[in-house]
């Protein structure tokens, strides 16, 4: 005996079996996101007040990864629909799209992180002469009057010093920021400061805050995501692909499924946007 | 144009695979045969034939259970006579693992760590891959009367996952430092900031573990969904078929909450996070920023916790239900009761997660839910029991081993279940909560609870295995021993834990000893600390009546008394009308149900029992008036 219903749907329930399977697995990923995003919330509403960061993403950046992901989505189907009019060169050109579209994103989320982990958090101590360089050419002597937090992107690291692109806090107007759309028109500057001045510093890794943390490992469980499905999707679009002769129906299932799959990925992304970078 | 051009050639090559299809059956034989000589690692080791993979499920599980039962019996000795060096296998542990055994003396960090992996081990690399995946594999694609399971390959890939965690886990017993010591919770931020590596490898293990179990879900509920055969509605299926079905949607969708917990768990051990670490919490040689949450760890993981127990408990009850329905020559009683009792069971296991954490602070109006959820749940349990228990009545009973275990399993469920009632009471709870009475409550569920079913299990669906049968006689010694020392452990813990007597001391509460506290209000009395060796004695005894099983296991193999026909218990379900053992493929022909799963006995018909696949028109008897 073969194993029925592999290409062809079941009368009662009118699937094939790699369907079943793939809407049963997105159920699972389901509940994985949404337990992450659970513990999203627990982690922001049990934040003392005013420790929730806003603003540390950079939107038109997601916004652009969220176009991205929606175009890659249009082209998946429209693939799976041309081979559904056996259309094969209209698929692999849609599909080389989808593909197109999950190397940016990945690409576009890479310089996100790489951004993350030169963004420092120096603290530096009371007293200290910071050498400041502004836009326009000008250059002045700042003297700090209390322990303060600079903050900004490491330029360079100096024998004695570190150059830095970006501000000294200023806590009351950090407190009056409470959401990420909130223009804070702050001016960032080259900064120099003494390393013997910097008591701690660090980066803006997973392990900077629990908004980092939670940030890291949602982008990149669903980075991870992304890249898996676009391999699948690769490699039905290259080396799989040869089916579509031997097996057509078969294949356009295998389509359809990645596609599912690949739609629940960027569905995850359509919350992720507005959650990590609006909110 | 395009189109009508390239049909001709797409039919050529439809005709030529549905030519191949159709092939296939008349070389049925030869295909086994091929199968047969495959060599030896593509048919026993990369095999996707589900029996094949049913098979090393048990086998490998069988194996965890007895190396998990040994850890427990070497921390017996430590509770029994702390401070003194194990007899014989004491040596051996310090040339294995070092210093945490030196002179054989167990330490206190050995004893966490076994106690850790010990109840790992148990639940997600033993009970769980026996009861769900090696039963679910060898009997229900023969229950439902499919050819295999719809995805034979990610079975497979289900099977090695499933391995590669558990050497991950057994690995860690030898890193430095030794495996995992924060209980088989792994309750943060104690799991996080022990500073060895154990909880790493088994936050890695358990993640391997639950891809394992969710590909082997995914794969169950589809093969359950669309495999049927003809004629196998949802109200024809067995029950262990429904009890699987429901145990497959609480593996897919209470483990991910777990696997990201595991995720989170793993960023606060390796990248510094602090998903699980309060503010102000401060560790040595370590910065943390602080901000996370102790208690999310505890949800999450209790989210999947609950679930899991009847994830545990599903499997068993599904198994004693087709045993009792066979050895009583009598139908189920209460077949729909059942299955809805199961289904309602799943639905509810999904909100009863935090009366695991009555202590924790989380309010009185959390706790007030789920207590009375809690509450709820024990309605379908009870129903399920009941039910059993009903389709004893008037039935006239073979008491073969299966059936022996089958009945023990009864009486020791519904202890264990109602044992539970008070610790799902907020009130008491308070009292019994991490006492040796919470301990008792849940083997009594899970050892002489499942582990009996799953025994039953063993010795009913051994002649479909082999074509033999395993030795009554040291089926009925394995039986008589297991019953009586699984009571003589677990009872006793009752009386300690409701004494006071708290979990995971590696002295077995030797510091509340009245005997040690002179005068001490509420220290721990002679008896309730007496009863630590009794217990102990008590678990190396049942050690020694595992023996008979394990050499019945293998003997039988080879030298066990034949079965006399595919069907030697004169059962109705589809499994056994199939060549024994069933060849890659299952049935010759793919089977037609007429029938419930239960039809025994009916009058007028000329045998006791009715195969759900015989057809009506051609009746033994013309009794029907």
């Amino acid at each position: 005996m073969e194993i029925p219903y592999t290409t062809e749907p079941r009368e009662d329930t009118g699937l094939f079996n790699a369907k079943v399977g793939i809407w049963l697995f997105l159920a699972s990923e389901v509940m994985l996101f949404g337990a992450l995003f659970s513990s999203y919330i627990l982690l922001r509403v049990g934040a003392e007040p005013g420790a929730w960061p806003h603003g540390l993403l950079n939107i038109p950046l997601g916004m652009t990864n969220t176009i991205v992901l929606i175009v890659s989505s249009i082209t998946v189907v429209m693939a799976w629909a041309s081979l559904k009019m056996k259309d094969f060169a209209k698929f692999k050109m849609f599909q080389s799209i989808t593909l197109l579209c999950a190397m940016i994103f990945v690409g576009i989320k890479s310089y996100e992180y790489h951004d993350k982990f030169t963004h420092y958090e120096f603290q530096v101590k009371n007293g200290a002469v910071l050498e400041v360089h502004d836009e326009n050419g000008g250059h002045h002597e700042l003297q700090l009057k209390t322990d303060s937090v600079l903050d900004g992107h490491l330029l360079e690291t100096t024998e004695d010093g570190y150059v830095v692109h970006g501000h000294v806090i200023d806590p009351q107007a950090q407190a009056a920021v409470t959401h990420a759309w909130q223009a804070r028109e702050i001016k960032e500057d080259h900064i120099t400061v003494k390393k013997s001045d910097v008591t701690y510093k660090e980066n803006y890794g997973p392990w900077h805050n629990t908004y980092m943390a939670i940030y890291f490992t949602l982008t990149g469980l669903h980075a991870l995501h992304v890249i898996g499905g676009a391999l699948v999707i690769g490699f039905l679009w290259g080396p799989g692909a040869g089916m579509w002769k031997t097996d057509p129906e078969r294949y356009t299932n295998r389509i359809e499924i990645s596609g599912l799959f690949w739609h629940f990925v960027d569905l995850v992304w359509i919350f992720l946007f507005p959650v990590l970078y609006l909110l | 144009m395009l189109i009508m051009r390239r049909q001709p050639a797409q039919l050529t090559k439809l005709m030529s695979t549905q030519a191949a299809t159709t092939h296939a059956p008349a070389h049925a034989d030869a295909h086994d045969g091929h199968h047969g000589h495959a060599g030896f690692w593509t048919t026993y080791v990369f095999s996707t034939d589900h029996k094949v993979i049913g098979i090393q499920y048990g086998i490998t599980a069988l194996l965890f259970l007895f190396f998990g039962f040994c850890l427990m019996m070497m921390m017996r000795w430590s509770i029994a006579y702390p401070g003194k060096p194990i007899p014989i296998v004491g040596p051996l542990l310090e040339k294995v693992l070092g210093d945490v055994a030196a002179k054989g003396v167990m330490g206190p960090d050995l004893y966490n760590s076994f106690g850790a992996m010990h109840g790992t081990i148990m639940v997600f690399l033993g009970v769980v891959p026996l009861a769900f995946a090696a039963f679910g594999n060898f009997v229900v694609p023969l229950q439902i009367g499919a050819p295999d399971m719809a995805f034979p390959r990610i079975n497979m890939a289900s099977y090695q996952a499933y391995v590669v965690g558990g050497l991950i886990m057994l690995i860690s017993f030898f890193i430095p430092g030794g495996a995992a010591q924060a209980g088989w919770t792994s309750y943060s931020p104690l799991a996080t900031t022990i500073t060895t590596n154990g909880q790493t490898f088994w936050v890695i293990g358990m993640v391997f573990l639950i891809t394992s179990s969710l590909l082997g879900a995914v794969n169950f509920l589809a093969t359950i969904i669309q495999l049927r055969a003809p004629g196998m509605t949802w109200m024809r299926l067995p029950f262990f078929v429904w009890a699987q079905f429901v145990t497959g949607f609480l593996l897919l969708l209470a483990f991910p909450p777990l696997e990201a917990a595991a995720l989170m768990q793993l960023m606060d051990k390796v990248a510094g996070t602090s998903f699980f670490l309060p503010t102000g919490l401060a560790v040595v040689g370590r910065h943390i920023s602080g901000g996370g949450s102790p208690l999310l760890w505890q949800h999450l993981f209790w989210f999947l916790g609950h679930p899991e127990v009847y994830v545990l408990i599903l499997p068993a009850m599904g198994i004693v239900c087709e045993i009792i329905a066979n050895n009583t020559r009598k139908p189920i009683w209460g077949y729909k009761s059942l299955v809805y009792s199961a289904l309602t069971i799943g639905f509810l296991s999904f909100i009863v997660w935090a009366h695991h954490m009555y202590m924790t602070g989380m309010g009185t109006k959390i706790s007030t839910f789920f207590q009375t959820t809690t509450m709820i749940i024990s309605i379908p349990s009870v129903i399920i029991l009941t039910c059993l228990f009903l389709s004893l009545w008037g039935g006239s009973i073979r008491f073969n081993t299966p059936m022996l275990f089958s009945l023990a399993f009864l009486p020791m469920f519904g202890i264990g279940g109602l044992t539970g009632l008070p610790l799902g009471f907020n009130f008491s709870d308070l009292h019994l909560h991490d006492t040796y009475y919470v301990i008792a409550h849940f083997h009594y569920v899970v050892a002489p609870g499942t582990i009996f079913g799953l025994f039953a299990g063993i010795y009913y669906w051994y002649p479909k295995m082999t074509g033999r049968y395993m030795s009554e006689f040291w089926g009925k010694v394995h039986f008589t021993g297991s019953f009586i020392f699984m009571n003589a452990i677990f009872q006793p813990m009752f009386a300690q834990g409701m004494a006071g007597m708290l979990r995971r001391m590696a002295d077995g509460g030797a510091n509340y000893a009245a005997a040690s506290v002179p005068g001490a209000i509420g220290g721990l009395s002679h008896t309730i600390m007496y009863f630590n060796q009794t217990i102990s004695i008590a678990a190396w005894c049942l050690g020694l009546a595992q023996i008979p099983f394990i050499i019945n296991f293998f003997w039988s193999i080879k030298h066990g008394k034949k079965i006399e026909s595919d069907n030697p218990w004169h059962a109705t379900t589809l499994e056994w009308q199939t060549p024994t053992p069933p060849p890659h493929g299952n049935f010759t022909k793919t089977p037609v149900v007429h029938r419930g799963p239960y039809e025994y006995s009916v009058p007028g018909r000329d045998k006791d029992y009715t195969p759900q696949n015989e057809d009506d028109a051609v009746p033994a008897k013309p009794a029907r008036a």
